[in-house]
């Protein structure tokens, strides 16, 4: 278990971290025909927005309850309660996510109270469903707001039942922050392979796969999770959680439903996938596909040819907590050795992470880190690229933002085909890097070489 | 910042949307809103200042989300592609321990990056407890012997406009005018031209564009002390007030450091860009004539010709391919003038143009540029826009990065226009990158492909909710 050092200076440089507020926004982005609203000034919702769109190559559909000095300052529920109405009037969304900002809790508002209002006044509009979560950005990260939201979700949306395992064929998924759409597509693809059926919660495969719909225009989220599905995960047969980060809320939904929880921190890792597979098995009474045991054997095969590259590799690694793991896990798990571990925020899987320490900080503590232990690898989000160019190490794109890299949004990195890509992806990159031993020229040599000759360098 | 200071900086005598009806300061309405806040505004506005160490002074959402994301170039330093934040937590919140952090966070930032100068943004968190930006800049600048300026721009203040202009009036209150311009220096001495002043205010050298022009002024002997703010350095913005004339670039939206410079210091201004043939010849031209050398106007006038007549016989291939092609602009602001000039160089057909932020004037002047039957967008909702496209049978959708992906699912040619973008179209230079951009995306083999349907009758959407009836349900007992 890591000891985990506290943030150590007063100024954040190349800040990691993303804010609670657009964690939960994701989530609710994993809803069909669903609208996230935050609850904060119009820009809130501008720089969110602007950071989705590079990231994912999408619209994305946000809105702001668009809170301006007076209300700041005398009190902005009455906002909220006018953007409910506006969304439902014009979007007619099956689902509006309410998550608050930094402005709005220092303010002191009061989500619970402004739902309540609108539902008084507009019972028009009481088939929209609307969930709140309070999300400062003065507080946790990414990840932890993303598990604010889905646990809002279930304590609004998913009823106390008694029919656990009525559908006995399906089993829920709560999918961590850190999954992409691509590692949820695997996650279904595994799933159905043992003749059940999954159910994401939330699902961004549904809505945030880059897919072109038939119609031209959508406000809302075309694709993901709807309600009523969401609904029948109180009969489901299981639950699979995966990440640490939403343990708590498998816990919850156990709690409402008795539809029993298994708990994954991760699918990068040949011994998770292994755990992964044997687990549905159990569940649906199946034999393990033979394209599964295929892609194990292709993977055994390239984590020896891989192993020359990857052992020893001093890689340095910049993430919210559940991907840090992953990441550390899956290299770990190859013979290199995470060097340095920087997490935006506190999380649930830093408890199990196997280092020494870990830091709370930003892109600056890992640059310093990583050039005093001679990092040959670094692994994080966009904003790494520059600290790869100072210490010319390669950088491995992982976590929220990449928007300097195409299709980096939907990447698989789970299960065996995913983690024998990201094997040669490190080992190709690790070659482009050797080093080699510099020429030494004897004085006794009889070798005569004089200049090189550069006539094919100079195209003659 | 007070709501009197708010208010007087929404009232620009200078803009000409002050006296008309509509002032595109509309309030914000909540559940249907877009664009940035005064923040975002403000910090736009400066961040291209390269050797300046910008912190905003806030908990994570504002920088942590829009650090590092910007189009501008420098040719020197990188600092200011280095987010700095006070990253402010519960505690600090709760127990006022913002300006002590923000103190240290300066000093922090002086010991490490030696900046010219540290700009501190305030941010919605710190205005609403009431830290005191202003006391602790001045404590630091004192205390360190850097310059250290406020920019008082929380997000809820009001829209991006009014931080473009907050961080305006924090330059000319605290930055220009604080030092004297450097003598000529010897390699810009050439006998018989006489080297005049002059600033940009606007210019943001998005993608570079700005190197495509500063070689012609540089040829003319007219050196720019300062772009506010592409590529600019602390210490030129604070010579601003030495200019002979200032050119706003294609925006108002920092008009009140033109006025404010024109009514302290004299300096007479003009508005102009560097978009098109057209437009690059007239602000060349306007500078002359404000300088009033005539000698400058004739070697402007010389340079014009060869340089006009140069990229046009470059622009002829590209001509023939883009000419008569059908083109939505939605741009809104002095922007799209710039922008129209450009494309009818090119004898394209603008059919249609965001009118949202234009006044009376702006409008009567879109009728006699581009003809009556010029369709005025007054709201552009996405879903309006892709509408007005199909209408109006428009080749292309010009317009800003925030409907890129709206534009590319309803497949429509896009070329972004705004400050995200990746490309140069500045000068007349800039003209043969943006032919190239149009015509990559017009002329693509795509569009058939992504518009037709797939052979077994669909879009390819075959993504459909999943089939809840399918599972056979099991009771229990």
């Amino acid at each position: 278990m890591a000891e985990i050092n506290k943030r150590k200076k007063a100024l954040a440089v190349s800040p990691l971290k993303a804010s609670q507020t657009m964690g939960a926004a994701l989530a609710y982005l994993g809803f069909n025909r669903s609208m996230p609203l935050m609850h904060g000034s119009q820009g809130c919702t501008a720089f969110a927005k602007v950071f989705f769109v590079r990231h994912f190559r999408e619209p994305i559909p946000l809105q702001t309850t668009a809170m301006d000095q007076v209300s700041s300052i005398m009190g902005a529920d009455d906002n909220i309660v006018e953007a409910l109405k506006t969304i439902s009037e014009k979007q007619k969304p099956a689902l509006i996510g309410l998550c608050s900002t930094g402005l709005a809790e220092t303010q002191g508002c009061d989500l619970n109270g402004a739902v309540g209002t609108f539902r008084r006044r507009h019972p028009e509009f009481d088939k929209v469903a609307v969930v709140s979560a309070n999300t400062p950005d003065f507080s946790g990260c990414f990840e932890t707001g993303y598990a604010l939201a889905l646990k809002g979700i279930i304590e609004s949306l998913v009823p106390e039942s008694d029919r656990a395992g009525r559908r006995q064929r399906q089993v829920n998924v709560l999918c961590g922050s850190f999954l992409t759409p691509g590692d949820l597509e695997y996650i279904c693809d595994t799933i159905e392979s043992f003749g059940l059926r999954p159910l994401l919660i939330p699902d961004l495969s549904g809505s945030l796969d880059g897919h072109l719909p038939s119609e031209e225009y959508s406000p809302l989220t075309t694709g993901g999770l709807t309600l009523d599905e969401l609904a029948t995960c109180v009969e489901s047969r299981a639950t699979l959680v995966i990440g640490a980060s939403l343990v708590e809320s498998g816990q919850l939904l156990e709690q409402r439903s008795g539809v029993k929880s298994y708990n994954f921190s991760h699918l990068h890792t040949l011994q998770m996938v292994d755990r992964w597979l044997m687990t549905l098995a159990e569940i649906s009474g199946s034999e393990v596909p033979g394209r599964w045991r295929k892609h194990r054997a292709q993977l055994q095969d390239a984590m020896l040819d891989t192993h020359f590259m990857l052992g020893q590799l001093r890689v340095a690694i910049a993430a919210d907590p559940d991907l840090l793991l992953a990441m550390h896990d899956l290299v770990v798990s190859m013979g290199a050795e995470v060097v340095t571990a920087v997490a935006s925020a506190r999380g649930p899987a830093l408890t199990e992470l196997a280092l020494p320490q870990v830091q709370i900080g930003d892109l600056e503590d890992l640059e310093q880190d990583a050039r005093e232990y001679r990092a040959e690898l670094l692994i994080g989000n966009s904003h790494l690229a520059e600290t790869s160019h100072r210490l010319h190490a390669p950088h491995l794109r992982a976590g929220f933002p990449q928007y300097d890299y195409v299709g980096g949004f939907q990447r698989v990195w789970c299960g065996y085909r995913g983690i024998q890509q990201t094997l040669f992806d490190i080992a190709n990159l690790k070659l482009s890097q050797h080093e080699e031993i510099k020429p030494y020229h004897s004085i006794y040599a009889q070798k005569q070489d004089g200049e090189p000759t550069m006539r094919m360098a100079a195209g003659a | 910042m007070k709501a009197k200071d708010i208010a007087e900086l929404l009232d620009e005598p200078a803009c000409e949307h002050n006296k008309k009806e509509k002032s595109g300061c509309a309030k914000p309405k909540p559940g249907a809103s877009a664009g940035g806040c005064a923040f975002d505004g403000a910090q736009i506005a400066l961040l291209p200042i390269a050797d300046v160490a910008h912190i905003v002074h806030g908990p994570i959402a504002c920088a942590g989300s829009s650090w590092d994301n910007r189009g501008t170039r420098s040719s020197g330093p990188t600092l200011y592609r280095i987010g700095m934040t006070t990253d402010l937590t519960e505690q600090d919140v709760i127990m006022g321990r913002g300006e002590k952090r923000l103190f240290h966070s300066i000093k922090q930032a002086i010991d490490n990056y030696s900046p010219a100068a540290v700009f501190v943004y305030n941010t919605c968190v710190p205005a609403l407890i009431g830290d005191d930006v202003d006391a602790v800049c001045k404590t630091a600048t004192e205390r360190w012997g850097v310059p250290v300026v406020p920019v008082d721009g929380a997000g809820f203040y009001g829209t991006k406009n009014l931080g473009n202009r907050i961080a305006g009036e924090a330059m000319f209150k605290h930055v220009i005018g604080t030092r004297d311009p450097d003598p000529v220096p010897e390699a810009g001495r050439r006998e018989g031209i006489k080297v005049h002043d002059v600033n940009l205010v606007g210019e943001y050298n998005i993608a570079g564009e700005f190197w495509h022009v500063l070689p012609l002024l540089d040829e003319l002997g007219i050196r720019v002390l300062c772009t506010l703010s592409g590529d600019a350095r602390f210490r030129e913005v604070q010579t601003m007030h030495k200019a002979e004339v200032t050119m706003m670039v294609c925006s108002k939206a920092m008009l009140n450091v033109a006025r404010k410079m024109e009514d302290k210091y004299g300096i007479p201004w003009f508005e102009g860009s560097f978009y098109g043939i057209t437009d690059t010849s007239q602000a060349l031209r306007d500078f002359a004539r404000l300088i009033d050398d005539p000698d400058l106007t004739q070697r402007t006038e010389a340079l014009i010709e060869r340089e006009e007549k140069r990229i046009r016989s470059a622009l002829e291939p590209w001509r023939e391919r883009l000419a008569g092609k059908r083109v939505l602009l939605y741009t809104g602001g002095v922007k799209s003038w710039s922008v129209v000039s450009a494309l009818q160089d090119l004898g394209m057909k603008v059919v249609a143009t965001g009118t949202k932020k234009s006044t009376e004037e702006d409008k009567a002047r879109i009728r006699e540029l581009m003809g009556e039957d010029t369709k005025m967008i007054e709201e552009g909702g996405a879903k309006e826009l892709i509408s007005i496209v199909h209408e109006y049978k428009a080749d292309i959708l010009i317009a800003g990065g925030r409907n890129l992906y709206t534009a590319l699912k309803a497949r429509i040619p896009f070329l972004d226009i705004n400050q995200e973008r990746e490309f140069g179209y500045a000068g007349y230079a800039g003209m043969l990158e943006l032919v190239r951009q149009l015509a990559l995306t017009i002329e693509s083999p795509i569009w058939s492909s992504v518009r037709e349907p797939a052979p077994w009758g669909d879009y390819g959407d075959s993504i459909e909710p999943l089939q809840l009836t399918e599972v056979p349900e099991v009771s229990h007992g």
